[in-house]
């Protein structure tokens, strides 16, 4: 276990803001809950993005204004959303046709594991006396052709969460590409994590201690 | 002539027995039919199956049917919500059991039982706990699992205007799953917020026809449940 001081590397809004620059114009997007929620405040604004939400909005909006709210317009956190004009509501069997059936260019979502092959663990911590619930990101990961985590490199007590194999239960089996850090963008390559970019100030050893897998230097 | 409008709530849901399967549109509070539910409720039918997405919130709408104790097992794909210990509590004492299903093969499994399709592969859950005990076979050297439709005795479902064919239109993202519960039930009932003239709904912008729905019941200005919890409504 290796401490991770969370005032140094990218915060929250700046990892959000490195994975915004990896969306191209046109893209239509679905990003979960939690950090990954910011992202479609930072792409950059020459670029027209479509955001989704699973439970039945193509052209989601920011947050309402509170006296324009409506709790039947909602995302997929159940926060009330607006929709953008050339919004387009749908049912959910539908709104799965677009995860499931390839349609949704990238989805971007949190992580409590991922391995150094793809494998995503984001649902449950298999802990017996938790309820379990995964909502759609079985679905996302299984369908959406990129898949994109973003997380803080180390949980909270400082443990790798980019680990050799998962001991959570999985969501997806191979399914991640890229992982957005406060430390680091990573990718999945043929040979484990593949380091692509280093935060400021953070040095590749700072990120191999503290990543429980191999890290392929840049270039490596 | 047809009319499918039922006059009050109690009527719409009088032969809900015990033992049934009951479907219930919503995706949290957006398209719940908390009336209809509270309907539910007063009339008594207890060891039902439930299927849907959440597991309701605070003791209002399908939090109050499960704390009655109505509810002996819950078809769902995320049980959690922030602020509500009514599910969590049963699940944890046995006194409930779940059947946890991804979200898009809970609204596939609906659509199929809809459909007239047993049976159906996807790719989701592969490799995952949620494929234990389920069937698997690779079609273009890709893994699939098979999921089973989902059919029900009733579908209880929330939409904004009705006519009296049961065509309806639902309100932004409150359509969720009332489209394709309407499809899975041998009786779908609506509450619907205004019953138009046949003819006023615009025939191109139907969602869900008239031949899915058995009753709509008007219900004018309906709760929401944010509203009801805000202000320590518990029901009954």
């Amino acid at each position: 276990m290796t401490s991770t001081d969370r005032s140094i590397g990218w915060s929250r809004e700046e990892m959000a803001e490195r994975a915004a620059l990896d969306i191209p114009g046109g893209s239509y997007v679905n990003l979960g809950i939690g950090i990954p929620e910011k992202v479609a405040k930072c792409v950059p604004t020459d670029r027209e993005v479509v955001y989704h939400t699973e439970n039945g909005l193509l052209g989601m909006g920011p947050s309402p204004t509170s006296e324009h709210g409506d709790p039947e317009l909602i995302n997929a956190g159940k926060r009330q959303v607006t929709a953008i004009p050339g919004a387009a509501y749908f049912h959910h069997a539908d709104s799965f046709v677009m995860i499931r059936g390839g349609h949704i260019d990238i989805c971007i979502l949190g992580a409590m594991q991922v391995s150094r092959t793809g494998d995503l663990a984001n649902w449950s911590t298999g802990d017996p006396d938790a309820v379990p619930a995964v909502g759609g990101a079985m679905d996302l990961v299984a369908g959406v052709r990129t898949v994109y985590v973003i997380t803080q490199h180390c949980t909270k007590d400082g443990r790798p969460k980019l680990v050799e194999a998962c001991s959570y239960p999985l969501t997806g089996r191979a399914v991640v590409k890229r992982i957005y850090t406060d430390l680091a963008v990573i990718d999945i390559g043929t040979g484990g994590f593949q380091l692509v970019e280093l935060a400021p100030g953070i040095g590749f050893e700072y990120v191999r201690e503290r990543t429980d897998a191999n890290l392929v230097p840049m270039g490596g | 002539m047809i009319d499918k409008e039922i006059s009050t709530l109690g009527q719409a849901v009088a032969d809900v027995a015990d033992g049934a399967t009951v479907m219930i549109g919503g995706f949290g509070e957006a398209g719940s039919p908390i009336e209809l539910i509270h309907a539910l409720i007063d009339q008594g039918a207890t060891d039902l199956t439930v299927v849907n997405n959440n597991a309701g919130s605070g003791e209002v709408g399908l939090a109050a049917l499960l704390k009655a104790g109505r509810v002996a097992k819950l078809i769902c794909s995320f049980p959690r919500t922030a602020g509500s210990s009514v599910f969590p509590d049963l699940y944890r004492s046995g006194r409930i059991s779940l059947e946890l299903v991804p979200q898009g093969s809970l609204a596939e499994r609906i659509r199929a039982g809809g459909a007239g399709i047993p049976a159906f592969y996807t790719p989701t859950t592969v490799g995952t706990p949620l494929e234990e005990g389920k069937e698997r076979r690779t079609f273009g050297g890709r893994d699939y699992v098979l999921e089973h439709g989902l059919t029900a005795d009733f579908a209880l479902i929330k939409c904004l205007r009705a006519d009296r064919y049961g065509n309806l239109v639902y309100n932004k993202t409150a359509r969720n799953f009332g489209p394709v519960m309407a499809t899975a039930a041998a009786t779908t009932i609506v509450q619907a917020a205004d019953i138009v003239e046949a003819g006023e709904l615009d025939p191109e912008a139907v969602v869900t026809p008239g031949i899915f729905v058995d009753r709509v019941v008007k219900v004018e200005n309906p709760a929401h449940e944010s509203e009801l919890i805000a202000r320590g409504e518990t029901y009954p």
